[in-house]
C-alpha cells in the first residue's frame, strides 16, 4: 500500500482552563486519508471532531502525536510564511459568513492564496478559472461577500481554498449552515473536485446520511477517540460498535410506517471528566464487566477497526 | 375545513414594511392533538407564518386574510388580547436555544416569571410547577437546575429547558421553528420523542417547522410544503413523501441524502430560491421546474384537490416517481 496523503498518528489535543484543568478534546486518534479518497468523520458535538480538524491542518498545536502530510510533518501555523509544501493542505470552514472578509472584494481574497509575485494579468486569469471551477461567473471577482447567498459564499470559500492547488482538503461541517438545495450543490462540488483532481478529503459532519452518501470510509468519534472506522457501506450495513449503531438508529428516515428514531440514553460526558474504561460505557446498552478496561482500536478485517470488547474480546492490544 | 380546528388560516397574506409580499394566500389548519409539519427552504415564509401567529412581525407589516385560534379571530386582537394568547394559548420554541434563554438569569426565574403572570401562581406554586415541567422534559435534578444558568447546560438540555418554558402556561398549540436543526441526531431523537409523548399525554397540538423531511416523516401526521411564501402541496405526511404530487416536493426529496452508500453525489435543485419580492409572475417554482410549460408563467396556480385529503398547486405535473 502506498503511503497515505494525510497521516494522523496518536494525535492528542488538550485545552487548559482554570476552571476545569486540562481538557483532552482529542485523546489519541490515528486516521489516514489517501489521495482520491473521501474519509467521513462523524460524532456528536463536543466529541473532538473540529479540534482534530484544526490540529490536522496546523491551526492548533497538538499536545502529543504527529500529523504528516505527504510524508512531512505538519507544522503549526504561526505569524510566518507557511512552508510551500504545506500549502497543499487546505481547509473549508463551517460558516461561510465568518470565513470571508466582508470588506474585501472576492477576487482579492481568492488571489491571496495564489503564489506571490505573479503578474497581475495572470492573477486575474487564475481567479477567473477558480471561480469557474466552483460554478461562479468571472464578474464575481469584483463583488463583496454580502452580495451572495450562504451556498454561493461557501463555493467562494472553496475557490479560495483551491487557489493553493491543494492535494488535500479538510472540510469541517462545510454544508451544515446551508439549505437543502445549496447543500447538494456544495457537496457535489467537493466530491467532483476530489474525483477529478485526485485530491484527498477529510469530510467532517454530524449529518450521518450525508456522510453515508459520499464517503469511501467513515470514522466515528466519541469523546476524543475514534471508536470505529470502516468502509462506509460496511459501517452502515453492519455497525460493530454500539455507539455507531445508536447514531445510525437516531437518524429519522422517510418510511411508509412512520416511526420515531431510537433514543440513546444520557448525554455526552464532559471531556474534562471522561469515564474510566470504555468511554461509552455509561450510555452503552451492551456494557459488561470487560468494559471497565479501555478497549483498543483493533482491526477487524477489510480496512475496518473497532474499539469494543464485544467484537475484540479475547484479543489483547 | 372542519369546524373543530384549533388553528385555521384562511388565505393569510403578509406584506412586510416596504411592500415586500412574503406570504401569499396561505390556508392551513391544525386540529387539537395533531402534529402538523411545515417544510421549506429559507425564504419560503415558514418562519414568518409562525411570527404572524404570535403577532411578532416587524412593525408596519400588513396581514390580510383570516386567522382563527380556538374560535377567536387573531387578526382582530388588541395588545391585551395578544398577551393572553401568547404563552397561554400559543407558545413557541425557536431554533437556537442559546439565543432564546437569558444568559444572566437562572433557569428558575425564566421558567416561573410568566407562570406567575399568566396563571397567577404564587412564588412557591410556580416553583413546584417548574420542577414538574423540568421533570416532564426529562431534565435530571430539577431542583438544582432551577438555580443553574443556561451556560451550564449542553445545547440539547437548553432546548429541553426552552420547551419547558414554552409549555409552562399549558398552551394548546406549540409552534416549533426548526427546534432540532442545531442539535445532534441523538439529541434530536430525544426531542422528537418528547413532543410525541406530550401530544399523547396532554393533547398538545404542534406546528413543527423544519427542512428535514426525515423528521417530518417520523413525527407529523400532515405536512404543508411552502415555497416562496405559498403552500405548494399539502396532505398526510406519509402519502406526500412517498408519492409527491408537486415537483418542488419531489425536488426536495431528491436533494436529500437518501442513503444508498457510495452513490457519491446528490441531486441538487437547479437554480436558487426566490428572493422575497422578486417572485416571477406565475408559479414561483417554474424557473427551476423540469415540468414547467408556458402556462406556468402566467398566474400562480391555486392548490387543487387530489383525491380526498391532498392539495397540490401544480396542474401540469404527472404523478411523480421518486426513488427514495
Amino acid at each position: 500500500m502506498t503511503a497515505p496523503l494525510l497521516d494522523i498518528d496518536e494525535l492528542a489535543v488538550e485545552y487548559r482552563s482554570r476552571a476545569r484543568g486540562a481538557v483532552r478534546a482529542v485523546a489519541g486518534v490515528s486516521l489516514s486519508v489517501a489521495a482520491g479518497e473521501i474519509v467521513g468523520l462523524v460524532g456528536e458535538s463536543g466529541c473532538g471532531k473540529s479540534s482534530l480538524a484544526r490540529a490536522a491542518v496546523g491551526l492548533t498545536a497538538p499536545h502529543a502525536g504527529t500529523v504528516r502530510f505527504d510524508g512531512r510533518p505538519v507544522t503549526p501555523v504561526r505569524w510566518a510564511k507557511r512552508p510551500a509544501a504545506e500549502v497543499g493542505l487546505q481547509m473549508v470552514f463551517q460558516n461561510p459568513y465568518a470565513s470571508l472578509n466582508p470588506r474585501r472584494r472576492i477576487g482579492d481574497q481568492i488571489a491571496d492564496g495564489l503564489p506571490a509575485g505573479l503578474p497581475r494579468e495572470q492573477v486575474r486569469g487564475r481567479v477567473a478559472e477558480l471561480l469557474d471551477r466552483v460554478g461562479m461567473g468571472a464578474d464575481t471577482a469584483a463583488k463583496y461577500p454580502h452580495q451572495f447567498s450562504g451556498g454561493q459564499r461557501q463555493r467562494l470559500a472553496i475557490a479560495r481554498a483551491l487557489a493553493g492547488e491543494p492535494s488535500m482538503i479538510i472540510a469541517d461541517e462545510p454544508v451544515t449552515a446551508l439549505d437543502a438545495s445549496s447543500q447538494a450543490q456544495v457537496v457535489n462540488l467537493l466530491v467532483r473536485l476530489v474525483r477529478e483532481l485526485g485530491m484527498g478529503m477529510l469530510f467532517i459532519s454530524h449529518d450521518l446520511a450525508l456522510v453515508r452518501q459520499i464517503a469511501d470510509r467513515t470514522a466515528v468519534m466519541y469523546l476524543g477517540k475514534v471508536v470505529e472506522v470502516a468502509p462506509t457501506a460496511r459501517l452502515w450495513s453492519a455497525p460493530s460498535h454500539p455507539y455507531t449503531r445508536a447514531l445510525i438508529d437516531a437518524v429519522p428516515t422517510i418510511a411508509a410506517r412512520p416511526e420515531l428514531p431510537a433514543v440513546l440514553a444520557g448525554e455526552v460526558p464532559d471531556p474534562a471528566n471522561a469515564p474510566s474504561g470504555c468511554r461509552f460505557r455509561p450510555r452503552c446498552p451492551a456494557a459488561f464487566e470487560s468494559c471497565v478496561d479501555e478497549p483498543a482500536l483493533l482491526p477487524i478485517g477489510d480496512r475496518a477497526s473497532v474499539a469494543c470488547w464485544l467484537t475484540t474480546n479475547g484479543a489483547t492490544a | 375545513m372542519s369546524g373543530s380546528a384549533l388553528l385555521s388560516l384562511d388565505r393569510l397574506a403578509v406584506t412586510l414594511p416596504g411592500g415586500v409580499p412574503v406570504i401569499h394566500d396561505a390556508t392551513l389548519h391544525v386540529e387539537p392533538g395533531e402534529i402538523v409539519g411545515i417544510a421549506g427552504e429559507s425564504g419560503s415564509g415558514k418562519s414568518l407564518t409562525a411570527a404572524a401567529l404570535l403577532n411578532l412581525l416587524p412593525a408596519g407589516s400588513r396581514v390580510t386574510g383570516g386567522a382563527t385560534f380556538a374560535g377567536e379571530d387573531l387578526l382582530g386582537l388588541d395588545r391585551a388580547g395578544w398577551r393572553r394568547i401568547r404563552g397561554a394559548g400559543i407558545s413557541m420554541v425557536f431554533q437556537d436555544p442559546t439565543a432564546a434563554l437569558h444568559p444572566m438569569l437562572p433557569i428558575g426565574r425564566q421558567l416561573t416569571e410568566h407562570m406567575r403572570r399568566h396563571l397567577g401562581l404564587s412564588r412557591s406554586d410556580a416553583r413546584a410547577r417548574a420542577v414538574e415541567l423540568l421533570d416532564q422534559v426529562r431534565i435530571p435534578d430539577p431542583q438544582r437546575t432551577l438555580r443553574s444558568y443556561p451556560h451550564q447546560f449542553s445545547g440539547g438540555m437548553r432546548q429541553r429547558v426552552a420547551i419547558a418554558i414554552a409549555l409552562a402556561c399549558r398552551p394548546k398549540l406549540l409552534i416549533a421553528d426548526e427546534p432540532t436543526t442545531a442539535l445532534d441526531v441523538t439529541v434530536q431523537a430525544g426531542i422528537l420523542a418528547l413532543l410525541s409523548r406530550l401530544r399523547d399525554e396532554t393533547g398538545l397540538s404542534v406546528l413543527f417547522i423544519t427542512h428535514d423531511l426525515g423528521v417530518l416523516s417520523a413525527l407529523t401526521s400532515r405536512t404543508y410544503v411552502f415555497y416562496a411564501g405559498r403552500v405548494m402541496e399539502t396532505g398526510p405526511t406519509g402519502a406526500l413523501l412517498s408519492t409527491p404530487r408537486h415537483p418542488y416536493t419531489a425536488a426536495l426529496l431528491g436533494a436529500r441524502p437518501h442513503g444508498a452508500a457510495g452513490v457519491g453525489s446528490l441531486r441538487p435543485i437547479p437554480g436558487s430560491p426566490v428572493v422575497p419580492g422578486q417572485a416571477p409572475p406565475g408559479c414561483p417554482f417554474a424557473p427551476r421546474c423540469d415540468f414547467a410549460t408556458a402556462d406556468c408563467t402566467s398566474a400562480p396556480p391555486e392548490p387543487a384537490p387530489i383525491g380526498t385529503d391532498r392539495l397540490s398547486a401544480c396542474p401540469v405535473a404527472p404523478e411523480l416517481e421518486v426513488t427514495p
